[in-house]
């Protein structure tokens, strides 16, 4: 019961947005070294020996977006049988192992990426590295597993079925991607699930887990030497480059104002709503996350928040973001409304975003916004796995290692002319798609 | 990764509802101390003052802890105290509504309240240099709140859209209230922290002002600071915001007894919203604080013995070996003031009948009554919580958490700090006494929720 006004079922996802748009200002950035392997594989370290433990993070470019059309929720599946046997060690061997040793390895399949996440103790990394070696290069998709495992997932996929949250994600993604892979459930479907065999999975790891697809980041009890050793442990076997390439095209979203409604009998209409955005590296990206953060983008203070819940009392979560995705990316926003006052709720949304569309945003909250952007990044640095994240996320990003340096300055330059310009560049209610789950009063679709 | 399943599902714990949203890190994994040294101080007018210290990033946590949770609640007046977490936002004598959050992300911060059973918290993460900052305001608002009709109608609104998210919009939401209230014969966990519907749209501003006026006090509150700040720099200003604070009579926290509990209940819920059939069951089981507290501890690893993992009992068993279920979890925590509950989870796979994974749930808790668990089984779970224990000095908020929940719930830092040492000593007959205790069906429930279609 908290005054979180973000809903649960993307919480998640938006903590995941939050390190893509508030990195700055870190007081740990001169710390940041790039270390080199002996073997020639790079990762960026942050050493930390007050806690006897390091974090490490993975990343391999390419996500759900490569599965093959048919094969939908592959990369998903994988990412659940990595740790489910390798080598020597069957499934519960491996996991045993992993536990007894209090080794906490996962991987997770997202839109643009595959990554993993390993945290140990500094007395076990050498066993921990070496499952991770193991878990990459030697995994073994037994049967057992890979349908015990395939059943999980189509279990999970069938009980997120009838949640509105989720129902309104996913109308929500393949009306704005037609025909193109974020348009697709990124688990799959339980009939593509039901397809994939123990080959897909190996064509997979042999194809994507290559050392140019590759970056690391670790935070923790080990010097840089030390993890050139254990770099070229666990990555020197993984072959220099793919084979072939397979290129997810560009896209734009849709932008034809349409309305759906997903009939439920639900108490509560959730409602989502996106346009087109633009992408991480696109010139007005910060003035695009300082006029979000206004609009909707902070947590109790934005005018969505003002107008909707705290005016009207209208909804609990009220939000916007911007979403930028490796070929495409979104503005976008969501409410939950209870159906006789949904229309209400998206009625005042729209007024907003067209008033700040015409009329850009006050310097009062522009400068409100910045001095928020730039302080709370570091705040966001307390553990070993965060950092390591965050130093994975400037390497795919291609930041700089100095970045952290120069993010507050960055953020600092974007004028109320750039908020203006990149408000009547991005916010369009002619171009809004919006999708309501649930029961609403006079509100209909457009198709 | 074993899918989301299992943690997405976690609300049948109830804390977990809470704790789910605001750290996430939780089980006594965290628990674990004498790794944080905290200090501690009281002041003149009652206000307990933890610190944890942690000097690895310029930044600072500040929570307050009140002693009052939903389970404090007048009748008939259930939300009350999340209600008033809520309108604790609207403002002061000197800080207008809305300031104070603007304040706080101005300076970069971040800053959210939960309430649960037994408490109700704020906190607010900011850089160090700025706790002076958020102590000035977290302290203001202990005394100086106001609030009109017109911000209680409007915020009343807010929290029944919120019920209708966490709860009347999803088929777990509802059916975990309705098994918490089969649970509790009498006690008031029974009664939803959030609040019944029909009792959340009477709230009013008056009840809300009594709620604040009876448990608002720094004699009733734990304030805990986790981050990169010293005792000699904290001391003078907590002095300096809370110290001028004027202690105030509390009525002390007495529950209803809960009567002894006679007959396994069952319920079983068909609803139109759910794909996926699940079987659970919850035993009335003590906590640190009530019943047979000496078996808090063998539960918890009782509780990672049969069902946290993919080596666990339960998941080897029906997951594994037998194929018939695709997920099977145990679950417990000892921290709630008043009776707790030992929970069993599963989703059966393919054909498999709720019947059978009943049955079959049965027949394991039967071996693990009459046969116990073994001493691996024990020492490799041993081993596991106290390396966890490491990974929580990482999270320092996590920490913080813990002391809160604690101190508010009556135990000391003494207690947590042990919490290590007192897992070194527990042995085989301490499990299996504790299992042979709380695997009674006549204080169980069981239940069922399963799709409409079936039925």
């Amino acid at each position: 019961m908290t005054k979180a006004s973000i809903s649960a079922a993307f919480a998640c996802w938006l903590l995941g947005l939050l390190v893509l748009v508030s990195l700055g200002g870190a007081a740990r950035a001169a710390e940041i070294k790039e270390v080199r392997s002996p073997g020639g594989i790079t990762a960026w370290l942050v050493e930390e020996h007050t806690i006897p433990m390091m974090a490490v993070e993975i990343h391999f470019g390419g996500g759900v977006s490569l599965d093959p059309a048919g094969k939908e929720g592959l990369a998903n599946l994988l990412s659940g049988m990595l740790d489910e046997g390798a080598g020597q060690l069957d499934s519960q061997a491996f996991q045993s192992r992993l536990e007894d040793l209090a080794i906490s390895l996962s991987f997770n399949a997202g839109r643009d990426s595959f990554s993993g996440s390993m945290r140990t103790l500094t007395e076990n990394a050498g066993e921990a590295f070496a499952l991770l070696r193991m878990a990459l290069n030697e995994a073994r998709f037994d049967a057992e597993p890979l349908e015990r495992i395939r059943s999980q997932i189509i279990a999970g996929i069938r009980a997120r079925e009838q949640n509105p949250n989720t129902i309104v994600g996913q109308t929500l993604f393949s009306t704005l991607y037609p025909g193109h892979p974020y348009g697709r459930p990124s688990r799959g479907t339980p009939d593509t699930v039901a397809t994939i065999t123990a080959d897909d999975l190996r064509t997979f790891v042999r194809e994507r887990f290559v050392k140019q697809n590759l970056v690391i980041g670790v935070v923790g009890d080990v010097t840089p030497e030390e993890l050139g050793v254990l770099l070229d442990e666990t990555f020197g076997a993984l072959p220099d480059r793919p084979s072939g390439t397979v290129e997810v095209p560009d896209v734009m979203p849709r932008e034809d104002a349409s309305l759906t409604v997903v009939q439920r009998p639900i108490p509560q209409s959730v409602l989502m709503w996106a346009m087109p955005g633009i992408k991480r590296d696109d010139p007005d990206y910060f003035a695009a996350v300082l006029m979000n953060r206004v609009l909707g983008g902070g947590s109790f203070t934005s005018r969505l928040y003002e107008e909707v819940r705290e005016k009207r009392g209208l909804a609990y979560s009220v939000y916007s973001a911007i979403v930028p995705f490796e070929h495409s990316g979104i503005v976008m926003g969501g409410v939950g409304t209870q159906n006789a006052q949904l229309k209400e709720s998206l009625s005042i949304i729209r007024a907003e975003i067209g008033k700040i569309a015409r009329e850009g945003v006050t310097l009062e909250e522009l400068e409100a916004a910045k001095t928020y952007t730039t302080g709370a990044f570091p705040l966001t640095l307390t553990t070993n796995g965060r950092i390591a994240a965050v130093l994975v996320t400037l390497q795919v990003l291609d930041l700089g290692i100095d970045y952290l340096d120069r993010r507050a300055d960055l953020v600092n330059r974007v004028t109320l002319d750039d908020v203006r310009r990149v408000a009547r560049r991005l916010l369009d209610t002619d171009a809004m798609t919006v999708v309501v789950v649930g029961n609403p009063e006079g509100v209909e679709s457009t198709h | 990764m074993r899918t989301g399943l299992p943690r997405r599902l976690a609300p049948i714990a109830r804390a977990a509802i809470v704790a789910a949203v605001v750290l996430a890190a939780r089980p006594f994994a965290a628990d674990a101390a004498g790794l944080f040294n905290p200090k501690s101080f009281t002041l003149d007018n009652g206000l307990q003052v933890v610190l944890i210290e942690d000097h690895r990033a310029p930044v600072v946590t500040q929570m307050i802890w009140y002693k009052a949770g939903s389970a404090d609640e007048p009748r008939g007046k259930s939300g009350i105290a999340h209600f008033l977490e809520h309108l604790m936002f609207k403002g002061t004598e000197d800080v207008p509504p809305g300031e104070f959050s603007r304040i706080v992300t101005q300076n970069g911060g971040r800053e959210n309240a939960f309430t649960s059973y037994d408490y109700t918290g704020y906190f607010q993460t900011v850089a160090a240099d700025r706790l002076e900052t958020v102590m000035r305001l977290e302290a203001d608002r202990m005394t100086n709140l106001t609030i009109t009709k017109e911000q209680v109608d409007a915020e009343r609104l807010v929290i029944l859209e919120e019920r209708r998210s966490r709860v009347d919009n999803t088929p777990n939401g509802l059916f975990f209230e309705q098994m918490n209230a089969a649970q509790y014969l009498t006690y008031p966990y029974r009664i939803p922290v959030i609040g019944w519907e029909n009792e959340m749209r009477q709230l009013s501003l008056d009840d809300a002002l009594d709620w604040y006026r009876t448990h608002y006090a720094p004699n009733n509150a734990i304030l805990v600071v986790a981050g990169d700040v010293t005792l000699d720099e904290l001391r003078p200003l907590a002095e300096k915001y809370y110290g001028p604070i004027a202690r105030r009579d509390v009525p002390p926290r007495i529950r209803l007894e809960e009567p002894p509990q006679l007959a396994a209940r069952r319920l079983d819920m068909a609803h139109a919203q759910v794909s996926q059939d699940t079987w659970r069951r919850s035993y009335l089981a003590p906590s640190y604080t009530w019943g047979k507290s000496e078996h808090a501890l063998g539960l918890q690893i009782l509780a990672q013995i049969m069902g946290d993992g993919a080596t666990s009992r339960l998941y080897r068993d029906m997951v594994v070996e037998r194929q018939m279920a695709v997920q099977a979890n145990a679950f417990y925590s000892a921290s709630d003031i008043g009776p707790s509950q030992f929970f069993l989870f599963a989703i059966p796979r393919g054909e498999t009948s709720l019947t059978e994974i009943e049955a079959r749930m049965d027949e394991i808790v039967a071996e693990i009554v009459r046969d116990g668990v073994t001493e691996g089984e024990l020492a490799r779970t041993k081993q596991r919580l106290l390396s966890q224990a490491v990974y929580a000095r990482d999270n320092v908020q996590g920490a913080a958490r813990i002391f809160g929940e604690a101190l508010t719930n009556g135990r000391t830092v003494e207690d947590v700090e042990s919490w290590p040492d007192r897992v070194r000593a527990v042995t085989v007959d301490d499990v299996n006494a504790a299992a042979r205790f709380v695997f009674d069906i006549r204080r169980s429930v069981t239940g069922i929720l399963r799709s409409e279609k079936a039925s």
